[in-house]
C-alpha cells in the first residue's frame, strides 16, 4: 500500500531518479499550459484570462478527489501522507506578502523556473529576487521567528478544524470550483480582450 | 502565430487537460514519495549553499541555515532541488517543441524593460520572503496542501489570491 517510499517499497537509491522524472512532468505541463508567460498568469487578476484559476483548481479538486478515493480503495494510506502544519499567522502574512510579490513579479517560484527555461529574462530576474528574499528571511530569521513559530496548530485538516467530514468538503470544494469556472467565462466575456 | 495572437486562439493548452494532469501528478507524487510538489524549497537550498560556501561559520551560526547543513552533505542533495532541475528540463522541452524558446524581456506595451525587471526583482523578493514564512509557496504549501486538505494550504492560497486581487489594481499598468 502507499505511499511507496516511506513504506519502503522502493529502494531509496530511486528517490532522485522519480524526482527529476517527476520535475520534468511538472515542468512540461505548466509550460505548455501557458504558465511560463508572467501576463498570462496575472490575466485572473484582471479578468482576460483565467488559465491559472482553471489549472489551479482542476489539479487542486483532481488531486484530492484521487487521493481520498485511493483511500477508500486501500490503495494508498492517506494517514501516512505529509500534511504541511499550519501555522496560522505566518499562513496569513507569508500568503499576502506573497499575493503582493505575484502582483509586482508576475510569476510564482515554480512558474518563474518554466520562464527561466525558455528564455525569459524577467523570469532570471524573478528567481534572483527570490534568492534574495529567502536571504533577507534567514538574515533577519532571529527578528522574524516568533511570527514564524508561533500559533501552531499542528498538522491539522480543514476536516478537523471545520469539524465537517472530508467527503462534504471535497464536494462543496468541487462546487465551488464548477460555479468559479463558469463565473469567470462569463467574465472574461464581459473584458475587453488583452493581447500578449 | 501571428496569426494566432490576432484570433486569440489556443497556443497553449485547455487549461482543464494541463490541470487535470497537474491533479494526476500530485497523486502520483502522493503515492510514490508520501509529499507534495514544490519549488521554493529548491531556492533556499540553493540560497543555503552559497552562503555555506562564501561564510561557512556565519552559515552555521545562523539558526536558520544551520538547519539544512548537515557534516558531508551538500544542502543541494535534496529531493526538491532534483525536482527543480526536472522542471527546468520539462519546461525547456514544452518551449522548444513549441518554439517558445528566445532570451526576451515579456511586458506590457504601455511599461519599458527597465521597468518590468525592476518589478520583477522587487517581486521575486518578496515572493521568496513570503515563502519562507508561510512555509512554502503556491506548489508547496497551497496546491500540495490543497490535495490533502491540509488547513494550511487553503489559509495561504486564499491569502495569496486574495491580497492579489486586492492590490491589483495598483500594479495594472503593469500588465493591462
Amino acid at each position: 500500500m502507499g505511499p511507496l517510499i516511506p513504506n519502503e517499497l522502493i529502494p531509496l537509491e530511486w528517490n532522485f531518479i522519480i524526482a527529476i522524472l517527476i520535475g520534468i512532468a511538472f515542468g512540461y505541463i505548466l509550460e505548455a499550459s501557458g504558465f511560463s508567460s508572467s501576463r498570462k498568469l496575472t490575466g485572473v487578476f484582471y479578468g482576460y484570462d483565467f488559465a491559472v484559476l482553471k489549472v489551479f483548481f482542476t489539479a487542486a479538486i483532481v488531486a484530492v478527489i484521487g487521493l481520498y478515493y485511493l483511500d477508500y480503495l486501500n490503495i494508498i494510506d492517506i494517514s501516512q501522507l505529509y500534511i504541511q502544519p499550519t501555522y496560522l499567522w505566518a499562513a496569513i502574512i507569508g500568503g499576502v506578502i506573497m499575493g503582493v510579490g505575484f502582483l509586482a513579479g508576475g510569476f510564482c517560484p515554480g512558474t518563474s523556473l518554466c520562464a527561466v527555461a525558455i528564455g525569459k529574462i524577467d523570469g532570471i530576474v524573478f528567481v534572483i529576487g527570490l534568492m534574495i528574499g529567502v536571504f533577507i528571511f534567514s538574515e533577519s530569521f532571529s527578528l522574524i521567528e516568533p511570527l514564524v513559530t508561533s500559533s501552531n496548530l499542528g498538522h491539522i485538516t480543514l476536516s478537523e478544524s471545520l469539524g465537517v467530514p472530508s467527503y462534504w468538503l471535497i464536494l462543496i470544494i468541487t462546487i465551488i470550483a464548477i460555479i468559479a469556472f463558469a463565473f469567470s467565462d462569463w467574465v472574461r466575456s464581459k473584458v475587453k480582450k488583452v493581447f500578449y | 502565430m501571428e496569426e494566432n495572437k490576432i484570433k486569440n486562439r489556443h497556443v497553449y493548452w485547455n487549461p482543464y487537460f494541463g490541470g487535470f494532469l497537474i491533479g494526476l501528478l500530485i497523486i502520483v507524487t502522493f503515492y510514490i514519495t508520501g509529499r507534495g510538489v514544490g519549488a521554493s524549497g529548491a531556492l533556499k537550498s540553493g540560497v543555503v549553499t552559497i552562503v555555506n560556501t562564501v561564510a561557512p561559520t556565519h552559515a552555521e551560526n545562523n539558526a536558520y541555515y544551520s538547519k539544512f547543513i548537515k557534516d558531508g552533505e551538500s544542502p543541494m542533495n535534496n529531493w526538491l532541488v532534483f525536482q527543480a532541475v526536472g522542471i527546468l528540463l520539462g519546461a525547456f522541452l514544452s518551449g522548444a517543441l513549441a518554439g517558445r524558446l528566445k532570451l526576451r524581456v515579456q511586458h506590457s506595451p504601455k511599461i519599458t524593460s527597465r521597468r518590468r525587471l525592476i518589478f520583477a526583482l522587487v517581486g521575486g523578493i518578496l515572493f521568496g520572503l513570503g515563502a519562507q514564512i508561510a512555509r512554502g509557496c503556491t506548489s508547496g504549501a497551497a496546491l500540495s496542501g490543497m490535495a490533502v486538505l491540509a488547513t494550511g494550504g487553503f489559509i495561504t492560497m486564499i491569502a495569496i489570491f486574495g491580497t492579489g486581487y486586492l492590490v491589483a489594481y495598483f500594479f495594472r499598468k503593469n500588465w493591462i
